[in-house]
């Protein structure tokens, strides 16, 4: 077995371990990903202050476009990847992500059930008021 | 014919698995644990980010987000961090090459917009309690204050680590070590980008809307 195979660090942007030559192509994914991460910026702040789209639509657009740029950042500039050498990083992010997912959507939807069911309508505190 | 072991094989072959290489270099290692950290403050944002969002309308009659939040600052400290992340991208690349020259120039211009960034957000939070909207207001300020604040937190303490690293360089050269610590930087400064990202979103953008 003549080339060790190791998986990659988050971050380290290329397979090969060469240390001259082809930065001028990794400045280009740099940039790329800048370009990208400007585009989706801007699309969210226009997105968030027109008056041309359905204003209900405006949070989850807002939210795919949010989605959007973290892809852009985690393939751009920590180069993530789905090859075989960043395995255990993919799998660290996904397990990362659920949590994320877990907290945020858990505490949202038992919070609002909470009020829904604790908080006393506005009959229910008349009712209280009257005797 | 076991068709099944074929395959089996021929994988093998062509690509050895991780573990027949040996113990993985030292680089990998720290990275991928430092990555695993990142992870672990992204989670703790995440409980952040869920309490702000439980506690947005809740305001005890004070200001409400639309009559705070100035959307012209907050694109401008996008503009800062995305940019510095960039530089940071390209100081990385610096690093690689071991050209040292164009390390320092990428690394002071990161810390410059860095610091811009935590200037603007400074100010802010001044003008913000200047106007009496202090996190003792209401739930919805303490959180605002608690959610940001950490992020700036996190900007202040890479700017320190920042400057740490430039001295290191300066004084120790890039030997391997000094090197490794730059890669977990630019992992740091790359991720408190994202954690921005989801910042700017759900606070500046969705809690300005009606």
């Amino acid at each position: 077995m003549t080339d060790t195979h190791y998986d990659r660090a988050p971050g380290d942007i290329s397979l090969s371990a060469e240390r001259e030559g082809a930065t001028s192509s990794h400045v280009g994914v740099y940039t790329l990903g800048l370009a990208l991460a400007v585009i989706l910026t801007a699309t969210s702040f226009w997105v968030a202050n027109t008056s041309q789209l359905w204003a209900p639509g405006v949070p989850l657009g807002l939210t795919v476009l949010a989605i959007a740029q973290m892809g852009v950042h985690l393939v751009f500039f920590l180069h993530i990847t789905t090859g075989p050498d960043n395995t255990n990083n993919v799998l660290a992010l996904a397990f990362g992500v659920l949590i994320v997912f877990l907290v945020v959507a858990g505490s949202l939807w038992i919070m609002s059930n909470l009020n829904d069911n604790m908080m006393p309508g506005a009959e229910l505190m008349n009712l209280h008021m009257q005797h | 014919m076991n068709v099944a072991v074929t395959l089996d094989e021929v994988r093998q072959e062509s690509l050895p698995s991780a573990s027949e290489a040996g113990p993985a270099p030292k680089r990998i290692v720290v990275a991928y644990g430092f990555w695993i950290f990142l992870l672990s403050d992204i989670v703790m944002f995440a409980a952040l980010f869920a309490a702000y969002a439980v506690l947005v309308h809740a305001t005890a009659g004070g200001p409400a987000g639309a009559q705070l939040f100035n959307q012209g600052s907050a694109a401008i400290e996008t503009a800062c961090l995305l940019a510095s992340s960039y530089t940071c991208g390209l100081m990385s690349l610096a690093v690689d090459a071991r050209r040292r020259a164009t390390f320092y120039l990428f690394a002071l211009v990161t810390f410059v917009l860095g610091a811009a960034f935590l200037t603007l957000e400074i100010r802010e939070f001044a003008d913000m309690i200047a106007r009496d909207a202090t996190p003792q207001r209401s739930a919805f300020l303490s959180a605002f204050f608690t959610l940001v604040g950490c992020h700036g937190l996190h900007v202040t303490a890479g700017l320190i680590w920042l400057a740490v690293m430039m001295a290191q360089v300066t004084l120790k050269g890039l030997r391997a070590n000094v090197e490794r610590r730059l890669l977990c930087f630019a992992l740091f400064w790359h991720a408190l980008d994202i954690i921005w990202v989801w910042l700017f979103t759900v606070v500046y953008l969705m809690g300005v809307r009606p």
